[in-house]
């Protein structure tokens, strides 16, 4: 924590979601990967997620990997297995 | 799918990967909307969500105690009254299982019988999850935790889950429910219903926990599903007093099936996973028989 760091009276937090300034990424040993030729974009792997770390763009889901910590909830889950996991290297 | 697109939980929370807790919450707060405050007794989901000087909500949210998580709500209604917005605004309380089911019992059981006005949801993962998986009063019979652990003399926890859902609809609450996670338009459709209840309504979540219960992180969907479909975790509800189960597996699963996916029972022996058998049978029984009838009825206000 930073030293210089003032507490507020009560605890209280000015900011809202001010969590997304941490990246939960790092703790990630799997990666979801998706298929997008098998997606058929029903979205259960959105509304299955945790961290929120899976977006709609446009009509595809993308996963933010800033965030997604590698449950593989959506992988378990997706209807069509369009979703793999791939181990991280560096 | 039809669900609001709208987060009310921020990315960036500490809850491990594949928490049922947060998942649920996340739902919970979808469908209560933006007008919503959250009174949040300690316990995982105020750790995880709350890291100071960061917050991952992005609704207003109030930290309480343990134990006085329904008597924080019970001022936030009577403010709220007091400024003529209350029926602008859907107050949730929410606990864990400790806050629910051990210590702040006594204030929710308070704030009901006062006939305030608000949401109860019990996140109930069986375990003080947050400070190491200490037993509870909602874990279940046979559950290794480290204050019940399987050993030589016990084989887990000796005493079976407390009925918390039932000894609150029989405070004559008009409105109580179990939701899980595995079932998303059962649950939006019950927290809707509970939104609109004129008294304190009650909703027993089931949230799946990696760590505690021991299981890879990617199955807290499918057991949440076995917990239903094997009796464990019926989901029904109690509306004006009566009883209704809102979802009925045709017929029920073995209860092993539901066992043998978690650590925390793998020391079980045959007659004790009978004996849990039996246990859930019974329950499980029992609700059946008081599904439509005005079982509740006398005790509803």
């Amino acid at each position: 924590m930073n030293k210089k760091m003032k507490i507020t009276k009560g605890a209280v937090i000015k900011e809202p979601g001010s969590t997304v300034k941490y990246k939960t990424g790092s703790w990630r040993t799997f990666r979801p990967v998706i298929d997008y030729e098998k997606c058929i974009r029903c979205g259960l792997c959105w509304s299955q997620c945790p961290d929120m770390a899976i977006e709609k763009k446009g009509n595809k889901f993308v996963i933010n990997y800033d965030y997604c910590k590698g449950c593989g909830i959506c992988a378990e889950n997706c209807p069509v297995k369009a979703i793999k996991m791939v181990r991280e290297e560096k | 799918m039809g669900l609001p697109r709208e987060e009310y939980i921020a990315s960036g929370h500490r809850a491990c990967a594949g928490c049922g807790e947060i998942l649920t919450i996340r739902h919970v707060l979808k469908a209560s909307g933006k007008n919503t405050i959250v009174v949040n007794a300690t316990g995982c989901a105020e750790v995880v969500t709350t890291p100071y000087p960061q917050t991952a909500w992005k609704i207003p949210w109030v930290h309480s105690a343990f134990e006085n998580i329904a008597a924080v709500a019970s001022g936030i209604d009577k403010g709220l009254e007091c400024r003529g917005i209350r029926d602008k605004i859907n107050l949730l309380a929410i606990g864990g299982d400790g806050a629910s089911f051990d210590i702040g019992f006594g204030s929710l059981s308070g704030a009901i019988e006062r006939g305030h006005k608000f949401t109860y949801i019990a996140t109930d993962n069986e375990a003080y999850m947050n400070t190491g998986i200490q037993r509870s009063g909602a874990t279940p019979l046979f559950a290794n935790t480290t204050t019940s652990p399987a050993g030589k003399k016990i084989h887990g926890k000796i005493e079976p889950k407390k009925p918390l859902p039932l000894i609150v609809a029989a405070h004559g609450v008009s409105y109580v429910a179990t939701i899980s996670i595995a079932d998303l338009p059962d649950l939006y459709a019950k927290v809707k219903k509970a939104l609109k209840a004129e008294v304190v309504s009650f909703l027993h979540a089931f949230c799946p926990c990696v760590p505690g219960w021991k299981y890879p992180s990617s199955k807290t969907i499918e057991i949440a599903k076995k917990a239903t479909a094997t009796g464990v975790f019926p989901l029904y509800e109690i509306e004006n007093g009566i009883l209704k189960f809102t979802r009925k597996p045709a017929k029920l699963e073995p209860v092993n099936n539901y066992l043998k996916m978690q650590g925390r029972f793998k020391h079980l022996s045959q007659s004790e996973i009978r004996q849990i058998q039996n246990y859930v049978k019974e329950r499980y029984n029992f609700l059946l028989s008081v599904e439509n009838s005005k079982c509740f009825d006398t005790l509803f206000k």
